[in-house]
């Protein structure tokens, strides 16, 4: 094996601007979908735990569909199946602005949206029935009942699946390479192309996605030990299933 | 819309694509099988190894599984992509680069449903074992093995459905599966929309059989796991 290392690939001028807009990208990425995951998440997975069945039945039926099918897959679905049906002005103003980047945005945050569902749901299954009783008998409506008692308290139980699962969405987001996103696995493979250097494009990519996670899992660490609620022990089986 | 582009092409998407018969090495299912049953048994030597009371090899195994599940499947896959030729010299096909890091992958995902599956084994089962004579190998062997992996059903083909659907993510290497063939009829038919429908469906239908079948097999393990041991 000939192979000549040369590290400075990784921080002399354009490549090294590749590998920074790469982490920016990767982050802008996973923050916008993350926020639609976390919304949809809470709304669908607090909807599968309500006593009205059409509404489970609605909730149940956007998790299964959209879990059930590869990330890969939605972002070619969003990305090169649905623009050509939109009108004129939604494709011309897409494709002003990103339209592989809105596209993997969208992928991602329905796709863990039914993920997370999984988390809340399982979180609002292991608060005591009692909880809820409570609270009707306190004269609160099911409305109420969800936003003041049940949500908060299930938030503070989900931290370690909900951190799993975050993670899991960060490093999901390098799918989006395939639809053209310039995140940060696309930025390694273009220093690779252009430079034929890819051991270290690829040890400079991975040791970021490690640190990426590394971080997250200590700073939810931290905030599971703040959250935490003491006598209520069982977070650790939630969202194992 | 017009799905006569996926009756047309039909055998090909399935046949060629899903299943993995026809003029190319591809295949999602002739990729996804080896790879669970491999990444089976390399996961439960890497479980094994964690659970070891030599200190050394129970750090070695617990590195791997928080590298591999610190990382994106797409980065372990270029690395097989560009590292195998730079180090045998050799190109090898898309089919032996895609199996070999899923294998590698998938085995710290398996490693840890194992190593659970081995944990949920009651502590008496092994002191018994031990009691009456057998071996620590002879104990993994006879007791707590069979028994863990009863438990673990669930679990494991619940990994095999993410798997299923992490196979897609070999088409970036050009290995032809389901996506690589719906993409391949695409660049010739341009019928994004019912050709990327259509696969969203097989991969729907399989990962929903499979799911419901986990959950057929939780509820039967229920009465059995609560029961005293």
């Amino acid at each position: 094996m000939n192979y000549r290392f040369d590290w400075s690939v990784l921080w002399s001028g354009q490549t090294g601007a590749w590998l920074l807009q790469g982490i920016g990208t990767t982050l802008e990425l996973s923050l916008i979908g993350w926020l639609i995951a976390v919304a949809l998440g809470i709304g669908s997975g607090a909807l599968r735990t309500l006593p009205s069945a059409p509404l489970r039945w609605l909730a149940a039926a956007y998790v299964e569909f959209f879990r059930n099918v590869p990330l890969l897959v939605w972002m070619f679905f969003w990305y090169f199946a649905v623009p050509p049906l939109l009108p004129q002005i939604f494709q011309d103003w897409l494709l002003d602005h990103g339209a592989e980047f809105w596209a993997g945005v969208l992928a991602l945050g329905v796709y863990h949206g039914a993920r997370f569902a999984e988390v809340i749901r399982s979180g609002i299954g292991a608060i005591p029935r009692t909880q809820f009783e409570a609270a009707a008998s306190t004269g609160l409506t099911t409305a109420q009942t969800y936003r003041l008692i049940i949500l908060p308290v299930a938030f503070r139980l989900i931290i370690p699946p909900a951190t799993n699962e975050t993670l899991n969405l960060l490093k999901n987001s390098s799918i989006a390479l395939t639809i053209g996103v310039a995140e940060l696995t696309f930025q390694v493979r273009q220093i690779e192309t252009y430079t034929a250097k890819a051991f270290e494009a690829l040890v400079a990519g991975t040791m970021l996605y490690l640190l990426l996670c590394l971080a997250l899992s200590a700073l939810s660490a931290r905030l599971e030990r703040r959250a935490a609620i003491p006598g209520m022990i069982t977070r650790r089986n939630i969202g194992e299933a | 819309m017009d799905f006569q582009v996926i009756a047309d092409n039909f055998s090909f998407l399935m046949l060629q694509g899903f299943i993995g018969v026809g003029g190319f090495a591809g295949g999602t299912l002739r990729l996804a099988l080896p790879a669970i049953a491999l990444g089976f048994i390399l996961g439960t030597a890497i479980a094994l190894a964690r659970l070891a009371r030599a200190r050394w090899l129970a750090l070695a195994a617990g590195v791997y599984v928080e590298f591999f599940r610190g990382v994106p499947l797409v980065m372990v896959i270029f690395w097989f992509w560009f590292m195998i030729p730079a180090l045998i010299g050799t190109a090898l096909p898309e089919y032996t680069v895609a199996l070999t890091a899923f294998v590698v992958f998938e085995a710290a995902y398996l490693a840890e449903i194992v190593r659970s599956g081995i944990q949920s084994v009651a502590r008496g089962q092994v002191e018994a074992a031990t009691a009456a004579g057998l071996t620590h190998a002879q104990t993994m062997r006879h007791v707590v093995l069979p028994q863990a992996l009863r438990h673990m059903i669930p679990a494991l083909v619940t990994q095999f459905i993410v798997l299923l659907k992490d196979t897609s993510l070999a088409s970036i290497i050009g290995y032809v599966d389901l996506t690589k063939a719906a993409q391949i009829v695409n660049n010739r038919e341009i019928r994004p929309f019912e050709l990327y429908l259509f696969i969203a469906a097989v991969y729907w239908m399989s990962s929903y059989a499979m799911s419901r079948y986990a959950r057929y097999w939780e509820r039967r393990l229920m009465p059995s796991a609560s029961a005293p041991v």
